[in-house]
This record gives C-alpha cells, structure tokens and sequence, in this order.
C-alpha cells in the first residue's frame, strides 16, 4: 500500500485523543483552546467548511498559491517558447505573409498552456498537502467518528504531539467542553 | 456562524448621511462645478468646437459607464439571488438612478454630431461606397430614435428597480425581493442589447468605416470595472467618515475587490481578442483602427492600456492581503483612471490622429460631467438609507464572511 497508507512514527500503540462537539461554535472555541494550549500535531474535523477555523486553529496560509504560480508561469512559458521553437527555429513557415515571430499568434496557447499548468498544479498540490487519496486512516477504527461527515464535530490530538499524554491529553480536552473524549488505537481490525 | 462581527440588523440612524458629511453639500458643488466646468470647456475650445465636442463626448461616456455598470451590478445581484452583496447594493443603486440625467447630459453630444460624426456629412457620404452601404443604419433620424430608446430603457429598468427597493425599506415585503428577481433576467437582456448598441453607435461609429463584432462587450467589460473601482471608493470613503462603518466591512470590499480583479481580467481578455481577430485578419478597414492608434504617441497611449489597465492590476490586486487593506482603494483609483484613458483612447484618435493632445477642455468637460454625475449621485444618497434596510438577505450579508 505504501503511499495510501497513513504513516505513523514506529512503536505507536494509540493514533491519538478523539473528542466529540455538538455544535461548529463549540468546535471553533475548543480549538482556540487547543492552539492556545500549545499543541502542533492535531485537527479538527466537521461535516461542513466553518467559518473562522483556521483563526481559531492558528492554521498557516496554504502555499498552494506559490505551486499555482510556478506550474502557471511554467506552462505558459512552456507554450510561448515551444511555439517560439517550431517556427523560428525548427520548421520556420510563412504564414499569411506575416513574419516568423508573431507573438499575438503565439498568445492564446501561451494562455491555455498557462491555465493548464496552473490549474493541473493546484489539484495534484491539493491531493499532495492533504495526503490524498489515503484508503484509510487509523481514526476510522472509531466508530464515533463517523459521523464527522454527518452531524459530528471533532478534534483529534495526535500521540506523538510532543506535549501529548493520553491521560492529561483526554482530560484537558474534556475541560473544553468535549461531549465525547475517547483513545483511537493505532492498528485497528482490517476494515 | 461564528465570531467577529455578527449582527442581524442595522438601525436607520446608523445608515443614514450624518448632516456634517461632505455628500450632503455635493449636490450644490458638483452643480457648480457641472456649470463652470462647461462654461470653461466651451469658451477654451475658443473656436475649435471639435475639440469641445470630443472631450464632452469621452467624459459623458466616461461617468455614462459608471451609471450603466450600476445598473448592471443591481440586475446581476438580482438575477443570481446574491446574499453577500445587499449591504453594498444601495451604492450601486444610486449609481444607477443618476441615469436620467444623462438624458439631459446627452444633448451636447446632439448639437455636436456634425462635428463627431463624420458619417452625418451627406458630401463624405456621396464619395464613399462604404458609407453608402451602411447608410440605413448610419441615419440621423435613426439614431436620435435609437438613442431615445437606449435611454427609455435604462431610465424605466433604473427607476423601477431603485423605487421598488426604496419601497422595501419602508414596507419590508419579501414581494418585492422575488418581483425584482423575475424582472432581473429580461432586464439583463435588455440591458446587453442597449449597452451594445449604444456602444457602437457613440463611440464605434466615430470611425465609420470600422466595425469590430465584440465592441458593445469591450465596452460593458470597461464599464463593469468602473463601477466595482467607484463603489470601493465610495464604500472607503464612507467607513472612513462614519456611516456604514462595521456594516460593510472588509470582507465586502474584499470580495468587490475580487470582481474588480476577474473584470480587469476579462477586459483583457476582450481587448486582446478584438486586437488579435483584426491583426490576424488583416483587412485593411478593420486593421486602420489599430494603425491609427500605434502611430505617433498613441502608441504610448496603446502600451500604457497594455500595462496599466492590465500586467500592473493584474499583479497588484492579485494578492489576497491587497484586497484586505487600503491598498485596494488605490488600486480602485488606478483603475478608474485607467479605464478614462481607455474611452479616451477609443475616441480621441479620430480628432487627434497624429498624437495625444490631453489639454484644458479635456479636464474642464471631465470636471463638468463628473460634477453633475456626482450632483446626482449625492442626492440620491441623501433620499434613502445607505443599504437595503429591510431586505430579506440583508441579515446574511451583515454576518458574511470569506474566510
């Protein structure tokens, strides 16, 4: 399985502290908790995008824009300069009595060629940041858990988050207003 | 949905002019300065009534497009049902309602059609072939009754969709939200055949001989940018003076900011368009146009469009934290400025075919138009609240948020 599998550090036992929202103004205040708290390796999950959460989890900007735009100059620069090639240098025609370097002519692949690699850059930088497509994931062997694409709200603090401890873990999240908190075992039954 | 600024309602006092604001008093100063500026304008064109004519011609179509863009963003926030945009849509509104009188603005531009016409000069016409195949079209009677229904248009879909909204806030019935709905799409196609046409025959026909399929869809996408770039300044120089500040916030400019992006991006992608079908062509009545502005120092002129109407907004409105900040207003600007010197650029060349020759009765006619428009504009801003006070998606646009 290999790049589908979610990988863990060796030797772990629990994949981590799974605790249960009833509400998305729940969700982001326990998250502002948790950031504040200090903890790096975590998530929140929620059936829907909620406004706000990324504040509320002191989320980074995504550097999704800047392989956009270096695919996107890619492509259209590819464009440009294969076009450059195959009538100035490789196969020079004239066309329409007009000269070799037409660039306007040149514009239209340069754009598609450009809006390609852009476009084709910010899918498969998606899938690569998200760590898609992954068939599975250590906490689905909650079974809570699956309601977080229905009406569920969760946090999960992974084990190896250097302030973990499943205890102390569990119990601070309770302390935000966890209606649920739970310990996720790393290796579960084969679904 | 969640924190920040969540509110369901505004009070009337909190989106009403305060009596110090300076809108208050621009009836009577841009009055003033719609009347010095034509007195100006007429007497330093001297005997050179062409000149006049021409800067009256471009200014008109200058604010003429920032009204016509209003009217658009209200017909276009009704057709897809928009929520986000109804605390902004009174600006776009007022906008709008000045459209009558540019009715009245218009009448210049009738005394003065023998002097920007040439098609209108029957001696011109007895000598060229093309001219007389477009004859049935290029009529005087003809376009005095096209003008008037370009006009009967614009005022009928302005007034009606200004009155009805007026007519919510005090009612509050959702009726009116889903009439002006139903009304939206065929006043949108209305709308675009009106704006085409009025394009061709105002600004097109200048140059009789030429003719380019997508100039009614040029000049819409230059109006669309205008009216995103004025309702920023408007909206900025309201929060920055008191009314409607924490109401329309900087998620609503953001997104304003967004469109005004996308539209500098479509016009572009229409100017490039229009440019590369004539080049690639190359016949000679279509390909002159363009020759006529690359040569002297509208070639300047041509290469500053190029860069400042879009490589430079292109980059700069691109980031996300631009259109968060200030820094947006002065993109707004930018851009007004730049679509100026766009109409100019599509009208100028044909007065002035051997350069650019900006002078005093250019900034007297943009002083004069430009009064009146912001007359008008500042006295519908004084009828009515500041935004849709009873609306039904008013709520969701308060609490609306990008991020």
């Amino acid at each position: 399985m290999g790049l589908f599998e979610t990988k863990l550090p060796e030797g772990t036992r629990h994949f981590g502290v799974l605790a249960e929202y009833g509400t998305p103004g729940e969700l982001v205040r326990a998250c502002e908790h948790v950031r504040d708290a200090g903890y790096k390796r975590w998530d929140a999950h929620s059936p829907f995008p909620v406004h706000g959460i990324e504040r509320a989890m002191g989320l980074r900007p995504t550097p999704l824009p800047w392989f956009v735009l270096v695919l996107g100059l890619g492509g259209a620069i590819g464009g440009f300069g294969m076009q450059y090639w195959v009538h100035e240098i490789a196969y020079p025609l004239v066309i329409s009595g007009k000269p070799f370097m037409s660039w306007p002519a040149y514009l239209p692949i340069t754009f598609e060629l450009g809006v390609l690699g852009g476009a084709s850059a910010a899918v498969l930088a998606l899938l690569g940041l998200s760590q898609l497509p992954t068939h599975h994931h250590p906490l689905f062997n909650s079974a809570r858990f699956e309601r977080a694409t229905d009406d569920g709200f969760f946090i999960s603090i992974e084990s190896w988050d250097p302030k973990f401890d499943a205890h102390a873990t569990a119990e601070f999240l309770r302390g935000t207003g966890a209606a649920h908190v739970e310990l996720v075992e790393a290796a579960g039954e084969p679904a | 949905m969640s924190h920040g600024h969540q509110r369901d309602a505004v009070r009337p006092e909190e989106v009403t002019l305060p009596a110090t604001s300076l809108w208050q008093r621009m009836p009577w100063v841009g009055l003033a300065l719609g009347v010095v500026g034509l007195g100006a304008a007429w007497a330093l064109s001297g005997s050179d009534h062409r000149q006049f004519y021409f800067s009256w011609l471009v200014s008109f179509m200058f604010f003429l497009s920032i009204a016509l863009g209003g009217l658009f963003f209200v017909l276009a926030h009704f057709a897809s049902k928009a929520g986000w945009s109804v605390a902004v849509r009174r600006i776009a509104e007022h906008a709008m309602a000045t459209l009558p009188w540019f009715a009245l603005l218009f009448v210049p531009v009738l005394f003065g059609m023998h002097d920007l016409f040439h098609w209108t000069h029957a001696d011109a016409v007895a000598h060229d072939h093309l001219l007389q195949a477009k004859a049935p079209y290029l009529d005087t009677t003809f376009f005095y009754i096209r003008a008037a229904v370009y006009f009967v248009a614009w005022i009928a879909l302005a007034l009606y969709f200004a009155r009805r909204s007026r007519a919510q806030d005090e009612s509050g019935d959702h009726g009116i939200t889903r009439r002006l709905q139903a009304v939206s799409a065929p006043g949108i196609a209305i709308f675009a055949v009106t704006v085409s046409f009025a394009a061709i025959d105002w600004l097109m026909t200048l140059d009789p001989h030429w003719y380019s399929t997508i100039f009614g869809v040029y000049f819409f996408s230059g109006a669309v940018v205008a009216i995103y770039s004025f309702m920023i300044l408007v909206l900025t120089s309201m929060r920055r003076a008191g009314p409607m500040r924490g109401i329309v916030t900087v998620e609503h400019l953001h997104d304003l900011g967004k469109l005004l992006w996308a539209f500098t991006v479509f016009w572009t992608y229409i100017a490039f368009s229009q440019y590369f079908l004539i080049w690639y062509g190359n016949i000679p009545e279509e390909t002159l146009w363009y020759i006529h502005r690359m040569e002297g120092s509208w070639l300047g002129v041509t290469r500053l469009l190029a860069v400042g109407h879009f490589v430079l907004p292109f980059l700069f409105l691109m980031s996300h934290k631009v259109k968060r900040s200030r820094w947006l207003a002065v993109g707004a600007l930018w851009m007004l400025a730049m679509h100026w010197v766009d109409i100019y650029w599509l009208a100028m060349p044909v007065l002035h075919p051997e350069g650019a020759q900006f002078g005093l009765v250019d900034v007297a006619a943009l002083t004069s138009v430009g009064g009146f428009f912001l007359a008008a504009f500042a006295l519908a801003l004084r009828r009515s609240a500041l935004l849709p006070l009873r609306d039904p998606r008013l709520p969701e646009s308060l609490s609306f948020e990008n991020i």
